[in-house]
C-alpha cells in the first residue's frame, strides 16, 4: 500500500520532531527558543493562509483567537491544573496529559470563537469582513483586559513552561498536515473555488458560506493551538500581546509567502521571525521593513515574494 | 440632568472630530470603494504639524489657532495626494515604474537629509528636515521626469483587487506609524495649547472654550464641505466618478485630478480633526491616530458609508454613545462599544443608518 504525500510529509515532520527534541540537550538554549518561536509562528501563519490565501477572505483577527486559546490553555494549567493534580504537581506524564488537554481545549474555544465571529461576519466580504475581524480581535482584547481572574491588563504569570521543542513541530507538522490535505481533497477545492469566483462556486452548487465558515473555524483551532503553545512558551501573557499589531505581523508572512501557498508561507514565517533575531541592533526599524515591503510587493509582486509559481499559471492566487 | 447634558456636550465634542476623519473615509470610499487605512494616521499627521506650528504663534490666540489649523490642513492635504499617487493609483491604473525617478527621488531626499544635518540645530530641526526631504525628494523627481529618460522597472497591470489596494492602504498605515515612532519616538508629547482656553459656568455646566471651537469649527468645515460638493464643478464632478467612474470619464471627467481632489479635501478634514483632537486630548504620539481612526471608520459606516451626511451623522453619534458608555460603571469598555456597535451595524442594516442597500450583480 503507498500512502499519499502528505502523510509521507507527517511522518517525516513526526520523524524530524521527535529526532530534534531527542538531541535537543544538545542544542544552544538561545537556538532552541528561537525554534521555537519560528514552530508557533509557522502554525499560526499556516492556519491564516487557510482562511485568507485558500479561501480568500481577508482576516485581521487571528491574533483574536490566539489570545482566546493562550488564555483558555494557561487557565486550565495555572488555575485548574493544581486541583486535578494535586498539590505535588503529579507525573510527568499527568503533566503532559493536562497539557495537551490544555492545548487542544484551548484549541476548540478559539474555534468556537471563530464559529461565533464567523457565521455573522462571513456574510461580509472583503474590506468590510477586514474590519469586522479586527474589531473583534479589539473586542476579545478589551474583554481579557476586564476579566480579573485572568490578570486582567497585566496579564497572567506563572504559566508552567510546558513548550517543548517536541510539543511545537508536532503541531506544525500536523498543522501542515491538515491544511494540505484539507485544501487537496475533493472536498477541499470548494475553498479555492469561493476564492477564485464566489458567485461561479455558488452557481455549480457550493455551499460558499459554509466553506468559508469551515475555513474559518479550522484556522481559529490551529490559531488557538499556537496561542496555548505560545502562553507555555513565554510563562506569561498580556492582553495587548495579542492585538492588531501580532495580526498585520500574520497577515505579512501569509502575504509575503504568496497567499494560497503553503510551502511559501511556510518559508516567510521563518524568514520573518529569524529576520528579528538575526537584525536585532536594527530593531526598531522593524515594523517600517515590513511595511515597505507590503507596499512594494503590492505594486510589484502582488502574487507574494516566495511564490514560485508564474504568475500566469493556473494556481496562482488572485 | 446636568450631568446628562455634560455628558452630551463633552460626546458632541469628541463626535465632531469623529465625524472629520469619517468624512474621509466616506469620501475615499465613495469614488475609490476602499477603506484608506492610512487615514488614520494622517490625522496623527496634522496633529503633530500642529505640535510644530503651534509653537510659531502665539498662545491662546483665535488667529494662531486658526494658522496652525490652516497649516495642518494644507500640510496633510499634501501627504494625502502624494499617498494617493505613490501608493494606490498604481494598482488602479498600468503606471510604470521608472528607476530614474525613483532614484532621482531617492537620491534628492538623501542629499537633503545628509546636507541639513547640522543646518536645523533647534527642536524644530526634525520637522524642516523633513520637510526640506520631502522637497527635495519631489523637485528631483520633477527634474527626472522632465529629462524622458527611462529605465523601466516595472509595469503594474492596473485593476487591482480591492484586497490588493487594502494591504496596501494597511501598509501605508504602518510605514507613517512607524516612522512616526522613528522620527519623533514613541513617548506622548504635550501638544501646545493654541486656542484661548476659558470655562463658562452656565447652570452648573462647564463648558470650555477649546470644546465649543472644535464643535464650531467642525461645524464650519461640514458646511464648507457640503457646499464643495454640491455647489461647486470639482464636486459635481466627485459626485459623478463616485456614482459611476467610467461614464464619467466619457463626459470629460478628469477621474486622476478628481481622485487627488477627493484625498485632498478629505486628508485636510483629517489633518484639521488632528488638531482639534490635540486641542481637547493635548497629548500627542505616533500611534494616537489608530483608535479614533478605527472608530471613525465605524462612524462612517454607521451613518452609510459613501454619504456625506450619514458621516457626520456617525461621528456625532459614535462620539457621544462613547462618552456615556466611558462616563457608565462600564468605562473600562470604552473601546469595545464601537466595535460592537458596527458589528451590530454590519449585521443588521448594513448599509447603515443614511445609505441605501445596494445589489451586487454580476
Amino acid at each position: 500500500m503507498k500512502l499519499p504525500t502528505p502523510h509521507l510529509f507527517l511522518l517525516a515532520g513526526l520523524a524530524v520532531a521527535f529526532g530534534v527534541s531527542h538531541f535537543s540537550e544538545h542544542i544552544d538554549p538561545y537556538h532552541l527558543d528561537v525554534l521555537t518561536g519560528v514552530g508557533i509562528n509557522v502554525i499560526l501563519a499556516v492556519s491564516l493562509n487557510l482562511v485568507n490565501g485558500y479561501t480568500g477572505q481577508f482576516s485581521l483577527g487571528h491574533a483574536g483567537f490566539m489570545s482566546v486559546g493562550a488564555y483558555l490553555a494557561a487557565a486550565t494549567t495555572v488555575i485548574w491544573g493544581p486541583m486535578l493534580l494535586g498539590e505535588d504537581g503529579g507525573t510527568t506524564f499527568q503533566q503532559g496529559l493536562l497539557f495537551l488537554g490544555a492545548l487542544l481545549g484551548g484549541g476548540c474555544a478559539a474555534a468556537l470563537a471563530g464559529l461565533f465571529v464567523g457565521v455573522p461576519s462571513l456574510r461580509l466580504k472583503g474590506d468590510y469582513l477586514a474590519l469586522v475581524t479586527l474589531g473583534f480581535g479589539e473586542i476579545i482584547r478589551v474583554i481579557f483586559q476586564n476579566v480579573e481572574s485572568l490578570g486582567g491588563a497585566l496579564g497572567l504569570n506563572g504559566i508552567p513552561p510546558h513548550t517543548t521543542i517536541l510539543w511545537v513541530l508536532v503541531f506544525v507538522a500536523l498543522t501542515i498536515f491538515v491544511v494540505t490535505s484539507l485544501v487537496n481533497s475533493t472536498y477541499g477545492r470548494g475553498f479555492l473555488a469561493t476564492r477564485d469566483d464566489e458567485i461561479a462556486a455558488e452557481a455549480v452548487g457550493l455551499n460558499t458560506t459554509r466553506y468559508k465558515i469551515v475555513a474559518f473555524v479550522v484556522g481559529a483551532f490551529f490559531a488557538g493551538i499556537a496561542g496555548g503553545l505560545y502562553g507555555h512558551f513565554k510563562m506569561t501573557i498580556t492582553p495587548t500581546g495579542f492585538d492588531f499589531t501580532k495580526s498585520i505581523e500574520l497577515v505579512v508572512m501569509v502575504i509575503l509567502g504568496g497567499m494560497g501557498n503553503t510551502l511559501g508561507v511556510v518559508l516567510a514565517a521563518v524568514i520573518l521571525t529569524l529576520l528579528p533575531e538575526l537584525l536585532r541592533p536594527i530593531a526598531e526599524y522593524r515594523m517600517v521593513i515590513y511595511s515597505v515591503l507590503l507596499i512594494v510587493l503590492m505594486l510589484a509582486r502582488p502574487q507574494g515574494l516566495l511564490n514560485l509559481r508564474l504568475p500566469g499559471s493556473k494556481n496562482s492566487a488572485n | 440632568m446636568t450631568e446628562f447634558l455634560q455628558q452630551l456636550l463633552n460626546g458632541l465634542s469628541l463626535g465632531a472630530v469623529y465625524a472629520l476623519i469619517a468624512l474621509g473615509y466616506t469620501m475615499v470610499y465613495g469614488v475609490l470603494r476602499f477603506i484608506n487605512f492610512a487615514h488614520s494616521d494622517v490625522f496623527m499627521v496634522g496633529a503633530f504639524i500642529g505640535y510644530y506650528a503651534g509653537r510659531l504663534v502665539p498662545e491662546g490666540t483665535i488667529w494662531g489657532g486658526i494658522a496652525v489649523l490652516l497649516t495642518a490642513m494644507v500640510g496633510c492635504s499634501l501627504l494625502g495626494m502624494r499617498i494617493e499617487k505613490t501608493a494606490y493609483r498604481p494598482l488602479r491604473e498600468p503606471i510604470e515604474f521608472n528607476l530614474v525617478t525613483i532614484l532621482a527621488a531617492l537620491i534628492g531626499g538623501g542629499a537633503a537629509f545628509y546636507l541639513t544635518r547640522d543646518v536645523f540645530p533647534s527642536d524644530y530641526a526634525i520637522a524642516l528636515r523633513i520637510i526640506s526631504c520631502w522637497a527635495a525628494a519631489e523637485a528631483a523627481s520633477w527634474l527626472a521626469r522632465r529629462t524622458g529618460l527611462k529605465i523601466v522597472l516595472q509595469r503594474t497591470r492596473g485593476g487591482a483587487p480591492t484586497l490588493n489596494v487594502l494591504i496596501t492602504a494597511i501598509g501605508v498605515s504602518l510605514l507613517l506609524e512607524y516612522s512616526g515612532q522613528l522620527i519623533f519616538g514613541a513617548a506622548p508629547r504635550t501638544f501646545p495649547a493654541i486656542f484661548p482656553s476659558l470655562n463658562f459656568h452656565v447652570g452648573g455646566l462647564t463648558i470650555s472654550t477649546n470644546q465649543l471651537c472644535v464643535i464650531g469649527v467642525a461645524a464650519f468645515l461640514l458646511v464648507v464641505l457640503q457646499f464643495i460638493v454640491f455647489r461647486t464643478r470639482i464636486g459635481t464632478a466627485m459626485r459623478a466618478v463616485s456614482m459611476n467612474p467610467k461614464a464619467a470619464a466619457l463626459m470629460g471627467v478628469n477621474n486622476d485630478v478628481v481622485i487627488a481632489f477627493t484625498f485632498a479635501l478629505g486628508s485636510a478634514l483629517a489633518g484639521a480633526g488632528g488638531i482639534l483632537y490635540a486641542v481637547n486630548y493635548p497629548s500627542i504620539d505616533p500611534l494616537m491616530g489608530v483608535m479614533p481612526g478605527l472608530k471613525a471608520f465605524v462612524a462612517a459606516i454607521l451613518g452609510g458609508i459613501g454619504n456625506i451626511p450619514g458621516a457626520a451623522l456617525g461621528g456625532l453619534l459614535l462620539g457621544t454613545v462613547e462618552t456615556f458608555v466611558a462616563g457608565s460603571e462600564w468605562s473600562t469598555y470604552k473601546d469595545a462599544i464601537a466595535f460592537a456597535i458596527l458589528i451590530v451595524i454590519l449585521l443588521f442594516r448594513p448599509a447603515g443608518l443614511l445609505g441605501r442597500f445596494t445589489i451586487e450583480k454580476v
